[in-house]
């Protein structure tokens, strides 16, 4: 029945080229863990991934009780956790995953670098690599602020403090950020909107970037 | 060799990969998933009865009461005031809700000159008799919804959710 329902499909559309593409390509022997242990450093990029994706999908779930006003944001965040079935878990794996995203992507760095990957002709996609790096960043700092207590007023007060220290431009950047002259309604939702819209965006785009140039160059050769 | 085998070893790499990623999948994906629909889940709250009128108060004429409770939003408690048509039918109490059973307008009792003894609705001049029932060639197709109702110690206690009757 499924074979069916896929080759019906298939006869239209031609969708098998699509995944044997993927499902096809050999995986080079010096990255395979199964023939050398060591080569298990080459998975930290995808673990990233990985993470990156739970980190979508239960964001996609906080987001349907969560509420980014000042008077209702810390209340339906304990309702989710306390009232709603799984609350603590789907909360934790998103609270908990933000830090395994950051640790993973510092060790898929270490890697690239240790390993020379970065070297021509992939220097481009160091760089992006690199932007990627900033957007967790900065889906860190936003996602922080959110629930909207005491850790997430003053980790983002000292947040924009340093945004202050630039040269020049600093108050601007730092009004900018906060959407005024200090925390308040108007902070919550710009992070909220810079959290759920605007760096997701930027970050599939440029992980779809990241991943079309590993497949364009090859994964780097042995040391 | 690989003849006397019923599953080729492909096949067990290829049943054993889709177990196991399966299996990480769905405790990824059932939390998740759980969470999402845990309002369809939630045993529904007990529909506490409202004190809204002294039965003293009631003739066979409908009266409008305010008939005001607390409607619990999740973190959100919300004050709902709502009106209800109470009259005496007899020994018993009818209570109708006045949302209009065509469009779900409001009607009001009487305020058809042509018709004082009947609830009227300004929309699309839909009319209902005093017990609810609906009058044939008016747009309504079905009886103004009732309360459930309960006296205790003089005062009348109303459900929250009216419902069709029959």
């Amino acid at each position: 029945m499924l074979q069916r329902i896929y080759d019906w499909i298939d006869d239209r559309v031609d969708v098998t080229p699509l995944w044997r593409d993927v499902a096809d390509h050999e995986v080079p022997e010096h990255v395979n863990p199964g023939h050398h242990f060591s080569a298990f450093v080459y998975c930290f990029g995808g673990l990233t991934f990985f993470t990156v994706v739970i980190q979508i999908l239960s964001g996609m779930f906080l987001t349907m009780y969560y509420v980014p006003d000042i008077v209702n944001a810390h209340a339906s965040v304990e309702y989710l956790q306390s009232d709603v079935a799984f609350g603590m878990i789907v909360r934790g794996m998103h609270h908990w995953g933000a830090s395994v995203v950051i640790v993973m992507v510092f060790l898929h760095t270490l890697r690239v670098f240790f390993t020379g990957s970065y070297k021509k002709p992939r220097e481009i996609n160091w760089v992006v690599g690199v932007l990627l790096f900033f957007i967790i960043l900065g889906l860190g700092f936003t996602g922080y602020l959110l629930p909207w207590d005491m850790k997430a007023y003053f980790a983002t007060q000292v947040g924009l403090e340093i945004a202050e220290t630039v040269p020049v431009v600093g108050d601007l950047l730092s009004n900018l950020l906060a959407g005024g002259e200090f925390i308040g309604a108007q902070t919550l939702t710009r992070f909220f909107a810079i959290h759920v819209f605007f760096l997701p965006g930027a970050l599939l785009g440029l992980i779809a970037i990241h991943f079309i140039m590993i497949r364009r160059q090859g994964i780097s050769g042995p040391l | 060799m690989e003849k006397d085998h019923n599953v080729s070893r492909r096949q067990f790499l290829t049943y054993a990969l889709l177990g196991t990623g399966g299996f990480m999948a769905a405790g990824v994906i059932m939390p998740m998933v759980r969470f999402g629909v845990d309002p369809i889940l939630q045993a529904d709250a007990e529909d506490d009865m409202v004190d809204v009128a002294a039965v003293d108060d009631l003739t066979d004429v409908p009266q409008a009461f305010d008939m005001e409770y607390e409607q619990d939003h999740g973190w959100h408690v919300e004050q709902v005031t709502e009106t209800v048509w109470i009259h005496m039918e007899g020994d018993e109490v009818v209570a109708l809700s006045p949302t209009c059973t065509h469009l779900g307008c409001t009607v009001n009792w009487g305020t058809d000159p042509d018709n004082p003894e009947q609830f009227f609705c300004p929309c699309h001049f839909g009319r209902f008799e005093r017990d609810g029932t609906n009058v044939q060639g008016t747009p309504p197709t079905e009886p103004l919804h009732r309360y459930e109702h309960e006296v205790r110690d003089g005062r009348v206690f109303l459900g929250t959710n009216p419902s069709p009757q029959i």
